[in-house]
Parts: structure tokens; sequence; C-alpha cells
């Protein structure tokens, strides 16, 4: 890897791609926008809202913060450690989902302790 | 793109690049992350810690949204602004929005010209970066100062659910923070790009080593970050 070259000069890319880059953002933020714009509702609106969320983390991730062209062994030892976090997304939506019956069958509105 | 092309040749020579170079790499025996400065691993081992910070305040947000029987206030309607005789939603959260992503643009150039050794470009593109940032705390505050006069608190708000005061002050002042502590850092920087610090090998005040531009590099990382945490506080919070 020594020959590789990368590691002397770092991570040097065209210009050209962090303008693309760039361009792509600004209209995934203004779709984004839109969809509140234009009241957008329910199921399409949550699965719109993290498609665009999606595809901003990951061209800010892969080509900004230089993933693409770092080694396997670095990106799974930074992006696979944060699916606990979807682990326990899992979880606390199950609890809050038992915390809200409960809280609906002990503590209806309108009767005060 | 063509720099992923060349990349790929790269990996063809190398042996042990691609699914086989993570074992290869961890059962080396030796520095795991090759072609990788302690500096930038520790910066990243840093960011995945923060993200977990980020992660559990998303997902206390998310539990207390999802558990409580008041209704949720509306978003659209809470930050909308009032210009020019109509209701705007969300307008100011999408120009921080903009604003925020075009600092991580010119930081990820200025990052470029660091490493062609272009030291003014990349100290301009640093400082705009800087400007960018200084701008979105002020829009930050200015929203701060607008909620907070029309009543909301950590602990009531005019329009619904309790816990929206707080999470939004958590969450955003939290954000808010770690930009503040990005344009501190991308000053400091840029002051020691445009003196050739890292030309010279002036060694640091305060570990006496001496730099090279890959810090600029690594407080881009630091900085994209901050950009990324937006995004999904941008979806989760403004826009669910």
């Amino acid at each position: 890897m020594a020959k590789h070259g990368m590691a002397a000069e770092g991570q040097v890319h065209p210009i050209k791609s962090y303008l693309v880059v760039w361009g792509w953002l600004f209209v995934l933020s203004a779709f984004s926008y839109m969809v509140d714009y234009f009241h957008v509702q329910g199921a399409l609106r949550w699965s719109l809202i993290l498609l665009f969320m999606v595809l901003k983390a990951g061209l800010i991730i892969a080509f900004f913060m230089h993933m693409a062209w770092e080694r396997l062994s670095l990106v799974t030892a930074i992006l696979i450690p944060p699916v606990a976090v979807l682990v326990f997304v899992t979880i606390m939506s199950a609890e809050s989902d038992y915390t809200l019956l409960t809280r609906e069958m002990f503590f209806a509105e309108g009767t005060v302790p | 793109m063509a720099p992923h092309g060349s990349m790929t040749s790269a990996q063809a020579a190398d042996p042990h690049a691609g699914w086989q170079g993570i074992y290869a790499d961890w059962a080396s025996d030796r520095t795991v992350f090759r072609n990788v400065s302690w500096g930038k691993a520790m910066m990243w081992v840093f960011l995945l810690s923060d993200t977990f910070i980020f992660g559990c305040f998303l997902l206390a947000y998310m539990t207390a949204r999802m558990s409580t029987t008041v209704p949720w206030p509306n978003a659209t309607e809470v930050f909308a602004l009032h210009i020019g005789g109509e209701n705007i939603p969300l307008i100011l959260i999408a120009i921080m929005t903009f604003v925020l992503i075009s600092s991580s643009g010119t930081m990820a150039m200025a990052v470029n010209y660091g490493y062609r050794r272009d030291r003014k470009k990349t100290a301009v593109l640093m400082l705009v970066t800087a400007a960018f940032g200084a701008t979105f705390v002020g829009m930050q505050a200015f929203e701060w100062t607008k909620l907070i006069m029309e009543g909301v608190r950590p602990w009531e708000n005019p329009w619904g659910a309790a816990q929206f005061g707080s999470t939004f002050f958590m969450i955003t002042g939290f954000h808010g923070t770690h930009v503040t502590i990005g344009v501190i850092f991308l000053i400091i920087v840029a002051r020691k790009v445009l003196r050739g610090d890292f030309d010279r090998g002036t060694r640091g005040f305060f570990t006496s080593r001496k730099g090279r531009y890959e810090i600029v590099e690594i407080t881009g990382l630091y900085w994209h970050f901050v950009d990324l945490v937006w995004v999904f506080i941008f979806a989760f919070f403004y826009l669910w």
C-alpha cells in the first residue's frame, strides 16, 4: 500500500465532484422542503422524508467525508456500530406504544386525579 | 466518477483491499487502519461516539412524542414566518439547511485546496465556511428568541405536548453548540494555514507537534458531521 500515494498526498479528488454533490444536496433539500410546503401527508410523507434524508446523509458521508475512498476496515468500523441505535429505536418504539396504552387506560383525558 | 475509477485500479493492485482486506487488516498484528493517521482515526471514533449521543437525543424525542396523550405541536405552523403578509411554513429552517449545506460544500473544497498546498484558497474557503456557520448560529438564536417570546419553555408551550419545548431546546441547543465549536476551530486552523504553519512545520501551541495539512481534512470531518446531524434533525424534528 506504500505505492498507493494517497497517504502521502491525502484525499485529492477533482473539485467538480464536490460541486456535483453540493448541487444534489441542494436539490434533495429543496425536495424535502417541498414535502412540507405542499402538505404531503401520511405514509407518503414519511417515506419521502426518510428517502431524502438517507440520500443526503449518504452523499455527505461518501463524498464530503471521503468514506467512498477509504478502506473497508475503517468504513465498517465506523458505519456498522450505529446499527445499535436502530435496535434501540425498535425497542423504544415498542415501549412507547405500551406507555401510551397504559396512559390512555389509566389517565384518560378529563379525569383529573 | 473518475477518482473512484482510479481507486478501483489501486485496489486491484493490492490483494488485501476490498472485503478480504477487512480480516487482512484486523489480523495483521499492526495498525488496523492503514493509510489513516491516528488523528483522522481518532476523529472518526469521536464522531461515532457523537453519533450515539445525538442518536439517543433523537430517540428520547421519539419516545416522548410517541407516548404522550397530548397532541404534538404542528412544526409547520410553529416554525412559520410571517413575511410579506402571509405565513411561509418552515422558511427559516429551510434557509438554515441551505446555509449549512453550502458551508459543507466550501469546507470540502478547502480540504481539497489544502492538499494542493494552496494556502490562500484553503484559508479563504475555511473562513467562508466559518462565516456560514456563524450565520447558521445567528439564525438559530433568532429562532430561539422568537419561540421563547411566544411562550415556549422546556416545561410548557401554548400549542400542545409539554415535551416539545424540552426536546427542542435540548436537540437544537446541543447541535448549535457543536456548530459554534466548529466555527472556533475553523478560524484557528484557517489562521495557521494562512500563516504557513503547515508549510514550515511550525510547532503548535498546545501539543508542540508539527502540524500538517491533514488537520484541514480532520476539521472538515467534524464540520461535515455537524451538517450530517442537521440532516437528521431537519427530517425528524421539523418535517416529521
